[in-house]
C-alpha cells in the first residue's frame, strides 16, 4: 500500500533529520578521536567539579520536591479547603515559565535589591541554583503522586487505622508503599530535569568555572567562551548518557505500573 | 451519657482542611509553593510596573525588545503549526503502522523531553552548524531557531494525539469507507474531527513551551538582535546589563502572550467539547 | 453494647443522620438496613471513628469514644471494597494490626494461622490480595479485623461487591461465625434478605432517620410505617389497607367482608403462584398463593374471585400513601 509507505518515509524522514541524524553526528564527533580523548576531556578539574556541582544540585532538590510534593499531592488530593484551585494552578505554572523568567523571578525576589533582599545569597550561589532548580521541576512530583492517590482512595488507610496504626504509620506502612511508583517517576522526572536545566541557572548563576558552572554551563562555556567544541560535544555526549538511563528509568516505571 | 449538647471540637473540618496532612500540612504546602512560585513571579510584575506603565510601554516596544517578542510569537506559532502536521503524521504512523523498529521510535519521540536543551543546541549545531558535514549551515539564521524549537516540541502534539487515535471508532471509519469514502476523506471527515481537542491542546503546550525556550536556541540562534535574538535571550541580555526593569517587562509581556494563548485553547476546546 | 445518641451529621447543606439514636445489644448481630444514601454507612463509620459527628455521642461497652480516634476504639471495621493491603501478603494483613501492636513475632504467626484457619484460608498466607477471589479477600479482611480482638465488629456492606452466589455463601458463614466468636457486630446493608437471614435485630434506616428497630420477624410482622413494611417485604394494597399478598386469600363465593376482584393473569414461580388481580374499582393488586392452594382454585385469567384478608401476620398499614400503589 503506497500511501502507507510514503506516510511511513515521510515521519520516519523528519524524525531523521530532526532527531536521529544529529544525534548520531554528536556520538561520532565525540568519540571520533578515540575513548581516551573523550574521557580526558570530562575528566578536567572544570568538568569534575561542574558534574559534582550538577549531581550536589540534585541531591539538594530531589529530597526537597519529594518532601514537598507528597505534603501537595496529599492536600490536594484528599482536601477539601478554600483556594484549592489556585493551589492547582500555581503547582503547574512552572511548566508554562520560561526558565529565563525564573531566573529574573529569583533575582528580583531573593536578589540584593529584592522583596527579600539579601535573605538567602542567592545570586551566583548554590541557593541560587538550588531555587531555580526545584522552580522548575516543582510539578513533577506532586503531579505523579497526586492521581496516584486518588485512586487508591482511603479505604486501606481507614482500615489501617481501625486496626490501631498512627497516621504515621499508616502514611509510612500503606501510602508510601501504594504511591512509590509514582513517586520514583517524579523522582526519575526530577532528576533529569535538574541535571539538564541551563536557562534559569544562566541567568542566576553566571556560571564561573569550577565555582558556579554545572555541566549544561559547562557545555556553554565551552562551545561559547573556550571555542572548545569537541569539550562541548564530549560534556553533551555525558548528559545525552544521563537522559537514556531516564527514559529507561521512565520506561521500566511505566510498565510495572501498568503490571 | 447523652448529653452532648456542648459543641465539640471540629475534628471533622480538621481532618479534611489539609487532607492526610492536616491544616499544618496544607499551611507548609502554601507557603512552599508561595516562596518558590508565587512570590518571585509576583516580584516579576511589580518590578516591571514599578516606574509606572509609560516606562512598561516603552521597555516592551524598545526596538530590539519588540523585534524579539513579535519573532518569537510569530516563530512560535509557526512551529506550533509544523508540530501539528508532523505530529499527528507521526502519531498516525505509530498508531496504524506496523513496521519493525516501531517501538524504538515510540521510545525516541521523548528524546527531546529527556534531553538538556543545550544538548540540544548542540546537537542540532554538530549536524547544521559551521562544521556541517552535509553542507547545510543554520547557524544565526531564523530557520536554525525553528529547526531548534522543532526539536524541543516534537512531543507535545504526538502525545496528545496518539492516545485518541487508538481510541478513534475504526468501525465509523469503515462504514465511511463503505459509503465510498476514499481514504483522505475518511480521514478529513471522520478522524480529523475527533482529534481537534488533542491538536489544539498539544500545538497550544508547544507553543507555550517554544514561546519561553532558551537552551536549544541559545548556540544554534546566534542571539544577533533584530534578526534571531528570541525574547528569552533578549530578557536575559536585560538582566547581564543590569537593566531588570526592562528585563521584566518584556518577561510579564511574554507570561502573559502565552497564558493568553493557553487560556484561549481552553476555552476553545471546552466549548467544542459541550457542543 | 453500643450505645448511639441523638446523632447528627450534615455534608454541607445535605443531611446524613438527623438526631438518631440507637443500642446494639452485647454479643449481637444487628443490621443497620436501609436504602441508599439513608445514613446507615454514615453512622457507622462515625462508630467506628472514620466520620465525626456534628453532635451527639457514641459510647462502646461504656466508654465514652465520641472525641477518640478509630485508632483507640477497639473496634474491627470491614469494607465493602475489602481494603485489602495491596503490596502485603495475606499473613502480613492479617497480622498487621498485632505488628502495630508490637507483638512479638511467634505470637502473630500463632494467632494469624489460627485466624487464616478459622475464615478458610489456611494454605493462602503467602499469597498477594491481588491473587485471591472477592470472597477470599473478604474473608481475609474479616481475619484481619478480628485479629486485634476488637470490642466490637462493623462491616460496611462487607458483600456488596461479591457475586450473588458467593455473597449467600458468605452470609451463612458469618452468621455460622457469629454463633462461634460472638463479637457485638454491626452490619451495613441495603439488602433485607441479608438482613432478614443472619441479624438478631434489625435497625431499619430511611432519609436520616431510625425508622424501627427490633427482630426481624417483629419488623416483617409488625412493620411501624408503610417504608418499614415495604423495605421488608412485598406489599399489596386493597382499599387502602397494606397488607402482605401472602395475606390475601382467594375465595370463588362471596363471604361477610370480601371483595369482589377479577383475575388478570396467574404465574406459576415454582412453589409460589402470583396472582394479578383488578379490583372492581379498577385498582390493580396482587397476591401470592402457594402451588397447593392454587390448583384448587384453578384460577384462570378472567375468574371473577373474592378477597379476604387473612394469614398469621399483623401486618396491616391503613394508608392513604399513593407511593406503596407502585409497590404492588
Amino acid at each position: 500500500m503506497s500511501t502507507r509507505i510514503a506516510l511511513r518515509t515521510a515521519a520516519l524522514g523528519y524524525l531523521g533529520v530532526l532527531v536521529l541524524v544529529p544525534l548520531a553526528m554528536i556520538l561520532y564527533r565525540t568519540f571520533e578521536d578515540g575513548l581516551v580523548a573523550f574521557f580526558q576531556s570530562v575528566t578536567t578539574p572544570a568538568a569534575i567539579s561542574a558534574i559534582s556541582l550538577s549531581l550536589t544540585i540534585v541531591a539538594i532538590v530531589v529530597p526537597l520536591n519529594v518532601v514537598f510534593g507528597l505534603v501537595t499531592a496529599l492536600a490536594l488530593a484528599r482536601g477539601n479547603f478554600p483556594g484549592k484551585g489556585i493551589l492547582q494552578a500555581v503547582v503547574d505554572l512552572p511548566f508554562a515559565v520560561s526558565p529565563v523568567i525564573v531566573g529574573v523571578a529569583l533575582i528580583l525576589f531573593w536578589g540584593n535589591d529584592g522583596w527579600l533582599g539579601g535573605a538567602l545569597p542567592v545570586i551566583f550561589s548554590l541557593p541560587g541554583m538550588v531555587l531555580a532548580t526545584v522552580f522548575v521541576t516543582l510539578p513533577f512530583v506532586v503531579r505523579e503522586v497526586e492521581p496516584v492517590l486518588r485512586e487508591i482512595g482511603t479505604e486501606q488507610e481507614e482500615a489501617a487505622s481501625t486496626l490501631g496504626a498512627s497516621r504515621w504509620q499508616t502514611f509510612w506502612r500503606i501510602t508510601l508503599p501504594a504511591i512509590k511508583v509514582g513517586v520514583f517517576y517524579g523522582v526519575v522526572l526530577t532528576v533529569a530535569r535538574s541535571l539538564g536545566e541551563f536557562g534559569a541557572l544562566t541567568v542566576v548563576a553566571g556560571g564561573v568555572a569550577g565555582e558556579s558552572q554545572t555541566l549544561t554551563l559547562l557545555v556553554h562555556a565551552r562551545y561559547i567562551d573556550d571555542h572548545n567544541t569537541f569539550g562541548a560535544y564530549a560534556a553533551s555526549t555525558v548528559l545525552m548518557g544521563l537522559a537514556l538511563v531516564t527514559l529507561v528509568l521512565m520506561a521500566l516505571l511505566e510498565r510495572r505500573r501498568e503490571a | 451519657m447523652a448529653s452532648l449538647a456542648v459543641p465539640k471540637p471540629p475534628a471533622r473540618t480538621r481532618r479534611n482542611l489539609g487532607g492526610g496532612v492536616g491544616p499544618i500540612g496544607l499551611g507548609v504546602a502554601s507557603l512552599w509553593l508561595s516562596l518558590i512560585v508565587l512570590l518571585p513571579l509576583a516580584a516579576v510584575f511589580t518590578k516591571s510596573l514599578e516606574a509606572g506603565p509609560a516606562e512598561f510601554w516603552d521597555a516592551i516596544t524598545a526596538p530590539s525588545a519588540r523585534y524579539a517578542l513579535l519573532l518569537t510569537t510569530a516563530i512560535s506559532a509557526l512551529v506550533a503549526l509544523i508540530n501539528v502536521v508532523t505530529g499527528t503524521l507521526i502519531a498516525w504512523v505509530l498508531v496504524r503502522d506496523e513496521f519493525r523498529g516501531k517501538s524504538l521510535v515510540n521510545a525516541i519521540i521523548d528524546l527531546p523531553f529527556a534531553l538538556p536543551t543545550i544538548v540540544a543546541s548542540i546537537v542540532l549545531l554538530s549536524l547544521y552548524g559551521p562544521r556541517s558535514p552535509v553542507g547545510i549551515h543554520l547557524y544565526a539564521t531564523k530557520p536554525a531557531v525553528i529547526v531548534a524549537l522543532a526539536f524541543v516540541t516534537l512531543p507535545f502534539v504526538v502525545r496528545s494525539v496518539q492516545p485518541v487515535l487508538m481510541e478513534v471508532d475504526r468501525e465509523a471509519e469503515q462504514a465511511a469507507a463503505s459509503l465510498g469514502a476514499s481514504g483522505w476523506t475518511t480521514f478529513r471527515s471522520i478522524i480529523l474531527p475527533a482529534l481537534y481537542p488533542a491538536l489544539l491542546g498539544g500545538a497550544g503546550l508547544a507553543f507555550a513551551r517554544a514561546i519561553g525556550e532558551f537552551g536549544s536556541v541559545v548556540l544554534i540562534g546566534g542571539g544577533i538582535p533584530r534578526d534571531t535574538e528570541v525574547a528569552s535571550q533578549y530578557i536575559a541580555k536585560q538582566i547581564e546589563t543590569d537593566r531588570p526593569a526592562s528585563a521584566a517587562a518584556v518577561s510579564v509581556t511574554l507570561l502573559a502572550i502565552s497564558f493568553v494563548v493557553l487560556f484561549a485553547i481552553r476555552w476553545f476546546t471546552k466549548r467544542k467539547g459541550v457542543a | 453494647m453500643i450505645t448511639v445518641s441523638n446523632v447528627s451529621k450534615h455534608f454541607g447543606d445535605f443531611t446524613a443522620l438527623d438526631d438518631v439514636s440507637l443500642e446494639v445489644p452485647d454479643g449481637s448481630l444487628t443490621a443497620l438496613l436501609g436504602p441508599s444514601g439513608s445514613g446507615k454507612s454514615t453512622l457507622l463509620r462515625i462508630i467506628g471513628g472514620l466520620e465525626w459527628a456534628d453532635a451527639g455521642s457514641v459510647v462502646i461497652h461504656g466508654d465514652d469514644v465520641t472525641n477518640v480516634p478509630p485508632q483507640k476504639r477497639g473496634i474491627g471495621f470491614v469494607f465493602q471494597h475489602y481494603a485489602a493491603f495491596k503490596h502485603m501478603t495475606v499473613r502480613d494483613n492479617v497480622g498487621f494490626g498485632l505488628k502495630i501492636r508490637k507483638t512479638p513475632k511467634d505470637k502473630i504467626d500463632a494467632r494469624v494461622d489460627e485466624l487464616l484457619n478459622i475464615v478458610g484460608l489456611g494454605g493462602f498466607a503467602k499469597r498477594y490480595p491481588s491473587q485471591l477471589s472477592g470472597g477470599q479477600r473478604q474473608r481475609m479482611a474479616l481475619a484481619r479485623a478480628l485479629a486485634v480482638e476488637p470490642k466490637v465488629l462493623l462491616l460496611d456492606e462487607p458483600f456488596g461487591a461479591l457475586d450473588a452466589k458467593v455473597r449467600t455463601e458468605l452470609r451463612e458463614w458469618l452468621r455460622r461465625l457469629h454463633d462461634e466468636v460472638h463479637v457485638t457486630t454491626l452490619l451495613v446493608t441495603h439488602d433485607q434478605e441479608e438482613a432478614l437471614s443472619i441479624a438478631d435485630n434489625i435497625a431499619v434506616m430511611d432519609n436520616a432517620h431510625i425508622e424501627q428497630v427490633g427482630g426481624p420477624r417483629e419488623l416483617y410482622d409488625r412493620p411501624a410505617n408503610p417504608f418499614v413494611m415495604g423495605f421488608l417485604g412485598p406489599v399489596a394494597k386493597v382499599d387502602g389497607t397494606l397488607v402482605r399478598p401472602h395475606d390475601i386469600a382467594l375465595r370463588t363465593q362471596p363471604d361477610a367482608g370480601t371483595r369482589e376482584a377479577q383475575v388478570m393473569r396467574v404465574s406459576h414461580l415454582g412453589f409460589e403462584v402470583r396472582v394479578d388481580l383488578e379490583l372492581s374499582d379498577g385498582k390493580p393488586v396482587f397476591a401470592q398463593l402457594t402451588r397447593y392452594e392454587a390448583a384448587q382454585l384453578e384460577l384462570a385469567g378472567g375468574d371473577i374471585v373474592w378477597l379476604a384478608l387473612t394469614g398469621d401476620s399483623d401486618a396491616r398499614l391503613v394508608s392513604e400513601d399513593d407511593r406503596l400503589d407502585a409497590v404492588a
